[in-house]
This record gives structure tokens, C-alpha cells and sequence, in this order.
């Protein structure tokens, strides 16, 4: 099975190539780059004026099966994915049950084995239950197959335990991703706090309980000499934290997503629960700030942090929904509106951001087109513009906040190992 | 006042998004409701044959009843639900339960909810009117037009007035919708509470802020006392009653230093000899109980005018 | 919309309303228990009118009045218009009077049914009359003027406009056709 892609716009960061080159897939590997290849193949596309790039890594999903298949479940979340043009992705192990042991972690890779649509990426708890109290056995984890440790959606409170499980990792050469939110500080909070959430009279969720639990993981991280990698960065302190452990040399990584460099907390006005999320849509100058970063390069990553939640507990009051949204299937074309639209990036440095980076945070041979890799690739139109409506989404959940947005650049392909497994129907 | 402006709105969901003619327009509509209050037969058919139900899911005695008689002066049929005896306690979402009540042919649902944003929330899904009658620390907009009005009726405008609001500022929907309303007709407010108890960005929303009750009074035409729910206090942001009442508290003392004929409001029900002594409560500046007289015109004319409100079709939201 | 015709200029209204005055006079029998009571917004001023005209022949005080009928009326949801409610000024007791509603034009009759339904509800007079300035004729309910200015057979696509120097700057009424 041979397949050509011709004459794309051929972005690998990876290899430092940004040209029109074809692209020749063999046996399910990138077998040749070129330009002009002439070669016979069993199917051939012509990508002129279309960009070709490493498929998308994203290192922040939660697929919520086991547990939760009324919201999504692995197949339906990874169906998302491929329309988005994700063609790996690493599962948040805030299921039900979590993903704190052997026998849980083995249960996953069954269901992932039998309905995965694209790579799917194993991540474990820190803590049983994810309660912060009880480490889990990292070691086992990790012959499991998890890649991470994470209790996103909490952070670990306790200093003691949370160093000894950075320890733990160091020693067993496993990431931590840390979510970083006091809980003591944020208690109740459901919007940022500030001038919206005074006037909309709802609980605030202070900028301290982020960024003071930024600063207190990576100097635990530091001490225990652990690789640590802060998920969902939201605000301009933090940016500043990170950027001041980097320039000491302090091995940190971070990752935003779409909705912190499109959205802001004046978003909320309204009572849109899909703009309810967590850590919160923040004021206009953190939103310039994580902008700033991922130009400069503070900010490493950008993942979806897709959270899906059934209507039934987004359609409710502001204060009972649940935090969190979906962004598989949006992410890329709001990073194309967004940041290349407005010069932010530019088509390499957001591949890197997308693609290579949260390849290599995670350690995983994705991301980047060199010869004989797994040809995970995916073609986009750029310049076509469209508007996100209920209607398309294939998530089993609607909650986007980009709903009725204009956005840009289409995904086109997706290639999974060679093989098309997406195409888009109406093009 | 505008006599072109028409109301159009088929909800009132808050001061804030209101312009000042259609406040205007409320208040004069609320000044010929009141004369109907005085009237032998306290009644006109205007409403005959509407539905009103007030849904309340938190208890409120005084605002509920406020709205039951102004909806039954008005000829409207009035339904109470209160949340012990319907099907809310079973889990029932929000939007069911408005869902259901339009399915009844109610025409209006005057909404109490603990929860902010509720009532727009409410409104967005249903094309029956949804009059906000409190949503959590949100706003509360017939209290504050009640104010106002009461203000108007005894000071004759609300233009340059200084209007100080002193209390729990923080947890109050009161304190929210008499800043917007206030300040849009021209007066200039002034909110007062402990550190703890002050939103952060409330100036932003016009409001000059102090720590200070003295500085709060000092040339302060009108003083609306929040009532201190110390029950409530699930932040300990709340200073001791003890400590409350000498810091923050109305008080005959204060007042002789505030100007002589200074109007004193409370939204009620009062927490006496804690954010305001007795002797304040039934003293001659105080204007409480005409406050509960002036809250049955307002909320007619508001029952009046959303049930008249031209875009039902519409949403009052975007 | 077209002016068609002026039926009434300034000093054939002022005559009318003289002569309707003369009209109350005689059939009351004076101004014993009378009082007047004027449908916002022009009836209001062409009772105040008629009380002065009164006055000027009776050498008597009329108690004059202003009935506000929005709340009255039985057409409230089909109005284009966001009708302005205004305040009722009736300032003594219309118990055991001879009321005399005042308007300006009679026409469907609906206006004079909301009035009195308004009037009994502040009370209960002995007996209540109606003076107008135009009869225009096209009746819906079983209603009709004691006192009429004058009589104007009318087509549906017509209007009568009633204008007064109080809010209009002129006294005159005219006959407006619409188009169709």
C-alpha cells in the first residue's frame, strides 16, 4: 500500500523542512520526502496549496471511559480526535474508576485496544482515587503502559506526599503532570475573580491558587530532581514563574490550551456554562500574557484539556455545572485563527507547539515526519474559514465554547499509520 | 422624562442591562400603579385572565407577597411554588421545571433563586416572561427599583443625589442593582463594609467604596441598610455582631452627624440592634415600611410591562 | 394618509361646546351633584372646558376630573404600541354624582365601556352620562352619547382628529383619509 500526498506546503519542524515537497508513504512509514516523486501509488493526493504536517499530539484529554460513557467514551473520543486532526493522545486518568493501579490501567488498554480510533496514550494517578493521601505503585504504572502521572482536576495538597511521588517518578524516569490549583483558595469559586465575578455575583477563583501552586511544584520537582510538566497554564504569573525556573535551568515544561489565548473571562458574561471551566477564563491581560508566552517560547505546548459533559450537566445553573469543555475537534482551527491569523506564531512554531513538543515532553516518537517514522499525517486547508456549530461536532458531548465561532483551517486528512482514517465528507 | 421610549422586554432580569429611559419608564408607569393601591377598590383588570407564578427557591415571605399582591391588584391569577412542596426536592433541572410551567400557559414566572444567573438562564430557554425576583449575590432588580422610587417620591429626583449603601456588600444582589439603577438616573453611590466584605472591581461598576460608615454618612442624602446575614457566613468574612453593630451599625449617635433629613432604607427583613438600632428602624427618617407600600406599584407596573413586552419572540440576551 | 376634510374649525368647536354645556345645564337641571370627568388625554381638556363654560353660565363650581382607562382597556395585546399608563386624578368622591364622561370622539364604544368600568371601580354614582365632541357613528357595544358635538356618518378607512390648542396648537377637527 503505497499512498503520495503532492505538492503540500510541508511543515516538519523536527527536520527543519518548510517547503512543497511530496510526501511518499510506504507500509504504513514516511518512506520519502521530495520534491517531484514519481513513483506509482495505489492512491495519490494532490495537496497543492494545502499545508502537510506531523499529525497532532494532545497531551491533555479526558476520554472519561471507563466510568463515564454518557460523556465520551474511547471510540467516541478518539473519532473527535481524528476530525481534529489528533493523531495521538495522552488519557487523563480521572475515570471511574481512576487510573491508580495495574488491574485499572490493564482495563483501559482493553477498551483502547478494542475501539481506539488513533493512538491512544496511557496516563496513571499520583494518588488511589486521586484523593492525595496514598501513592500509587508508579513503578507497576509504568510497566502498565502509563506514560504519566497526573491527578488532574486536583493537585496534590500535601507537600510530603507530593514530593516523595516527584521522587518516586524521578526515579522510575516518569513525567508528572501537575495540575496546579489550591483548593483552599479557590473553594467554591466557578469564574475568575475579579470585576466580572463581582458583577455577576458569583464566587471567584483567585489567581493565587494557581500560580502560588506553580511555583510550590516545580520547587518540589527541582528538589527531587523530577521532570515536571504543568498542565493548563492560565495566567500571567505563572507564565512569569515558569519563565524565571527556566532561565535558572530548572527542567519544567508547560502546555496551555485554545481557550486561554481566545477567550477571557468577559466571555462569561451571560451565564454560558460552556465557558465555565477550570482553572478559569481569566482577564484580558492574561490572555495577552499566555499569548506572549507562547510566542516566546515560555509555554512549550498547546493541548485541548477536552472535557466533555453531557447536557444535562452543563443546561443547569452556573454554580451546579461542571466545569470544563470540549476542544478535540476545534483546537486546530482556533490555533490557526487565533495565533497564526494574528502573527503570533507561525506555521513551524505552531506544528511544534501542536505536534513535536508534546511529543517530546511526553517521550513518544511522534510529531515529526523524518523517514521511516509511523506516517501520522495530517493535510489542511488553511484558508477555509467555517463556523462550529452543535450540528458537527462528533463528540458524544456539545459543550464548546467556540460554538458559533468563525474559525479557520480545515483538517482535510488524517493519516494514521499510513492509512486514511479521516476524510472530510463535504469538501 | 422620554415619552417615545416603548418597553419591549419581555423579562427584567437585572438593572444592568436596562437603559435609563425604561428604568424611567417603570418608575413613572409605578407612580400611577400607586394611586391605584389607595383607591377603595385596590384592583384594575389590566392582567385579567394572565397567569403569574412565583417560584421561589429560596424562602422570601416579603418579596413573594410583595409580588402576590401586586399581580392580584392587577386581576392576574397568582400560583405560589415554593420549593418544599414541588418536584424540584425529586431533581428536577431548572429548565423542566419553567418548561413545565410554560406548558401550563402561565404568563409570567416571578423567579427567587439562590443560585446567580438563574433567572437569565431561565429566561434564554422559555418564551414566557421571567421577572427576577433575587438571583444569589446577582441582582435583585424590583428591590432596588422600589428604592429608587421611593427615593424619587421623597427627594423628587435621583439626579446628584449621594446614596450610600452600607453593609454586606459582597453577598448582595440588593447592593448590585440599586449601583446600576442609581447610577444610570444620576446619583452618586457610595458602598460601605468591612475589607472583607467589599467585591473587588465593585467601583468599576460606578460606586465609590470606604471602610469608613462615617465618611459613608457625611453628606449623604439617603443610606440603604443591607441586611447582615451571619447565618450565611461560609468564608468567615464576617466580622462578630458585637463588633458589626459599633463599627457599622445605623445609629441615632450617627446619624446627628449625618444630614438632618436623611432618608434611611432597609431592603428588610431588619436584624434590629445590629446593622441598624431600633431607635433608627421606627425613627422619623426612617422610610422602611413606606419602602414595603412602594414595592407593590413598582412590581405592578413591572408585571404590567413585561406582560406587555413587544419581543416575546426574542431573546433579551445575546 | 390624507386630511379630506376640516368639520369643525375654532369657533364652531368653541360653539359646540357651549351648547353642549347649555345641554348638561338643562337636562340636570343645574349643577347640583354634577361633576365631569374627562377620558385621557383630549377628553380630559375638553372637560376642563366644559366645567369653565359651566361655570361662566351657572356662576357654579364643577369638580372636573381625569380617568387614566389603560388598565381598562380590552384590547391591551393587540395595540402595536406600548400604551403609557398614566395616574387617575379624581380628587372627590363620585358616590351618589351625576358624572358626565367627556371625550372627543365616540366611535366603537370600547373606550366609553373600559371608562365606566374604570368609574365604578372608584365608586358608585347615581348616574353617568356622556358628552362628546364627534359622534362618528360604526358602534360595537350597546352605547350612546347624551351630548354630541356633531354627528359624522364616516367610512372605516376614515379617522377623525380631534385637535385642541392645549396639545395640538389648534382647535379644529378633521377628517383623515387612509390609504389603503
Amino acid at each position: 500500500m503505497k499512498l503520495l500526498i503532492k505538492s503540500g506546503r510541508v511543515i516538519d519542524p523536527a527536520n527543519n523542512i518548510d517547503s512543497v515537497l511530496d510526501v511518499l508513504i510506504e507500509n504504513g512509514k514516511v518512506a520519502c520526502l521530495q520534491k517531484e516523486i514519481t513513483s506509482k501509488a495505489d492512491k495519490i493526493i494532490d495537496a497543492s496549496a494545502k499545508i502537510v504536517i506531523p499529525g497532532i499530539v494532545d497531551m491533555h484529554v479526558h476520554l472519561r471511559e471507563p466510568g463515564r460513557e454518557d460523556k465520551e467514551t474511547v471510540a467516541s473520543g478518539t473519532q473527535a480526535a481524528l476530525k481534529g486532526g489528533v493523531t495521538s493522545l495522552l488519557a487523563m486518568p480521572n475515570t471511574c474508576p481512576a487510573i491508580d493501579s495495574s488491574e485499572n490501567a490493564e482495563l483501559l488498554k482493553g477498551i483502547i485496544k478494542k475501539s481506539a480510533q488513533c493512538n491512544v496514550l496511557i496516563s496513571a494517578a499520583i494518588t488511589k482515587s486521586r484523593l492525595g493521601k496514598e501513592i500509587t505503585d508508579i513503578a507497576g504504572l509504568k510497566k502498565s503502559g502509563a506514560i504519566a502521572i497526573t491527578d488532574d482536576g486536583a493537585s496534590v495538597d500535601d507537600e510530603k506526599i507530593f514530593l516523595k511521588a516527584l521522587q518516586k517518578a524521578a526515579k522510575e524516569k516518569i513525567l508528572v503532570i501537575a495540575h496546579c490549583e489550591d483548593k483552599a483558595l479557590s473553594k467554591n469559586g466557578v469564574v475568575n475573580l475579579g470585576f466580572i465575578s463581582t458583577k455577576l455575583g458569583l464566587r471567584g477563583i483567585s489567581r493565587e491558587s494557581e500560580y502560588l501552586r506553580v511555583e510550590r511544584d516545580i520547587g518540589l520537582a527541582q528538589k527531587a530532581k523530577a521532570a515536571i510538566h504543568i498542565a493548563h497554564v492560565s495566567c500571567k504569573e505563572s507564565v512569569e514563574i515558569i519563565a524565571k525556573a527556566k532561565k535558572k535551568g530548572i527542567t519544567v515544561t508547560c502546555e496551555t490550551a485554545p481557550h486561554y489565548f481566545t477567550l477571557s473571562e468577559e466571555d462569561v458574561v451571560g451565564y454560558d456554562t460552556n465557558m465555565k471551566i477550570n482553572p478559569p477564563l481569566r482577564a484580558k491581560e492574561d490572555l495577552a500574557a499566555i499569548r506572549e508566552g507562547l510566542r516566546s517560547g515560555i509555554i512549550d505546548a498547546i493541548a485541548s484539556d477536552h472535557a466533555p459533559h453531557t447536557e444535562n450537566e452543563k443546561d443547569i445553573e452556573f454554580d451546579r455545572a461542571e466545569f470544563g469543555k470540549i476542544g478535540l475537534e476545534s483546537g486546530l482551527a482556533v490555533c490557526v485563527q487565533e495565533l497564526i491569523g494574528k502573527q503570533i506564531l507561525d506555521w513551524p512554531e505552531l506544528v511544534r507547539k501542536i505536534s513535536l513538543n508534546p511529543a517530546k515532553i511526553l517521550g513518544v516518537d511522534k510529531g515529526q515526519l523524518s523517514v521511516g517514522q509511523d506516517a501520522d499525517i495530517i493535510i489542511i486547508d488553511p484558508a477555509r474559514e467555517f463556523i462550529l456549530t452543535k450540528e458537527t461536532i462528533v463528540s458524544k458531548s456539545k459543550n464548546s465554547p467556540f460554538l458559533g465561532r468563525k474559525v479557520k483551517g480545515v483538517v482535510e486528512y488524517t493519516i494514521l499509520s499510513g492509512k486514511i482514517v479521516y476524510e472530510e465528507v463535504c469538501k | 422624562m422620554n415619552k417615545e421610549i416603548a418597553w419591549v422586554r419581555k423579562d427584567l432580569l437585572g438593572l444592568e442591562d436596562l437603559s435609563r429611559e425604561e428604568i424611567e419608564l417603570i418608575l413613572a408607569t409605578a407612580e400611577s400603579f400607586k394611586e391605584v393601591s389607595s383607591r377603595e377598590i385596590k384592583k384594575v383588570p389590566a392582567l385579567r385572565g394572565k397567569t403569574v407564578v412565583n417560584l421561589f427557591y429560596e424562602p422570601s415571605t416579603r418579596t413573594r407577597v410583595s409580588f402576590e399582591v401586586a399581580a392580584k391588584r392587577l386581576s392576574a391569577d397568582v400560583i405560589n411554588i415554593a420549593t418544599e412542596t414541588s418536584s424540584v426536592k425529586k431533581g428536577e433541572t431548572l429548565v423542566d421545571t419553567g418548561m413545565n410551567i410554560q406548558a401550563l400557559k402561565a404568563d409570567i414566572i416571578v423567579m427567587r433563586h439562590n443560585y446567580s444567573g438563574a433567572a437569565v438562564m431561565l429566561a434564554r430557554h422559555l418564551d414566557i416572561s421571567v421577572v427576577n425576583a433575587g438571583d444569589g449575590w446577582h441582582e435583585h432588580p424590583t428591590q432596588a427599583l422600589l428604592d429608587m422610587f421611593t427615593l424619587k417620591e421623597k427627594l423628587g429626583k435621583i439626579e446628584g443625589l449621594n446614596v450610600s449603601i452600607v453593609g454586606d456588600i459582597a453577598h448582595s444582589r440588593v447592593a448590585r442593582s440599586n449601583i446600576w439603577g442609581l447610577t444610570k438616573l444620576g446619583a452618586k453611590v457610595t458602598v460601605c463594609a468591612p475589607e472583607m466584605l467589599v467585591p473587588p472591581g465593585i467601583e468599576k461598576m460606578g460606586a465609590r467604596v470606604t471602610n469608613d460608615i462615617e465618611v459613608a454618612l457625611k453628606n449623604a442624602d439617603a443610606v440603604n441598610v443591607l441586611r447582615m446575614q451571619f447565618e450565611r457566613d461560609d468564608e468567615n468574612a464576617f466580622p462578630q455582631q458585637l463588633e458589626y453593630l459599633k463599627n457599622f451599625g445605623i445609629t441615632r449617635e450617627r446619624l446627628f452627624k449625618a444630614k438632618k433629613n436623611i432618608l434611611v432604607m432597609h431592603p428588610g427583613p431588619l436584624n434590629r440592634g445590629i446593622e441598624i438600632s431600633s431607635e433608627v428602624a421606627d425613627g422619623v427618617n426612617s422610610v422602611i415600611l413606606e419602602q414595603v407600600t412602594n414595592g407593590i406599584a413598582v412590581r405592578m407596573a413591572v408585571l404590567f410591562l413585561v406582560a406587555q413586552g413587544r419581543d416575546k419572540k426574542n431573546e433579551t440576551l445575546n | 394618509m390624507k386630511e379630506k376634510a376640516k368639520v369643525l374649525d375654532k369657533e364652531a368647536l368653541n360653539r359646540s361646546i357651549v351648547r353642549i354645556a347649555h345641554e348638561i345645564l338643562e337636562k340636570n337641571k343645574g349643577t347640583e351633584d354634577l361633576c365631569l370627568v374627562g377620558i385621557r388625554n383630549r377628553g380630559a381638556y375638553l372637560a376642563k372646558r366644559l366645567a369653565e363654560r359651566i361655570t361662566e353660565i351657572e356662576k357654579a363650581k364643577v369638580p372636573v376630573g381625569v380617568l387614566d382607562i389603560t388598565l381598562y382597556r380590552d384590547d391591551l395585546t393587540l395595540i402595536a404600541q406600548q400604551p403609557v399608563v398614566h395616574k387617575t386624578e379624581i380628587d372627590f368622591d363620585i358616590s351618589e354624582k351625576t358624572v358626565v364622561l367627556v371625550d372627543d370622539v365616540l366611535y366603537t364604544g370600547r373606550t366609553i365601556r373600559a371608562a365606566m368600568d374604570a368609574l365604578i371601580d372608584l365608586g358608585r354614582p347615581k348616574s353617568v352620562q356622556l358628552a362628546v365632541l364627534i359622534d362618528r357613528g360604526h358602534r360595537e357595544l350597546p352605547i350612546r352619547a347624551d351630548y354630541a358635538g356633531k354627528n359624522i356618518p364616516t367610512a372605516k378607512n376614515e379617522t377623525i382628529e380631534v385637535r385642541l390648542s392645549e396639545v395640538d396648537g389648534a382647535d379644529e377637527v378633521v377628517i383623515i383619509e387612509k390609504d389603503e
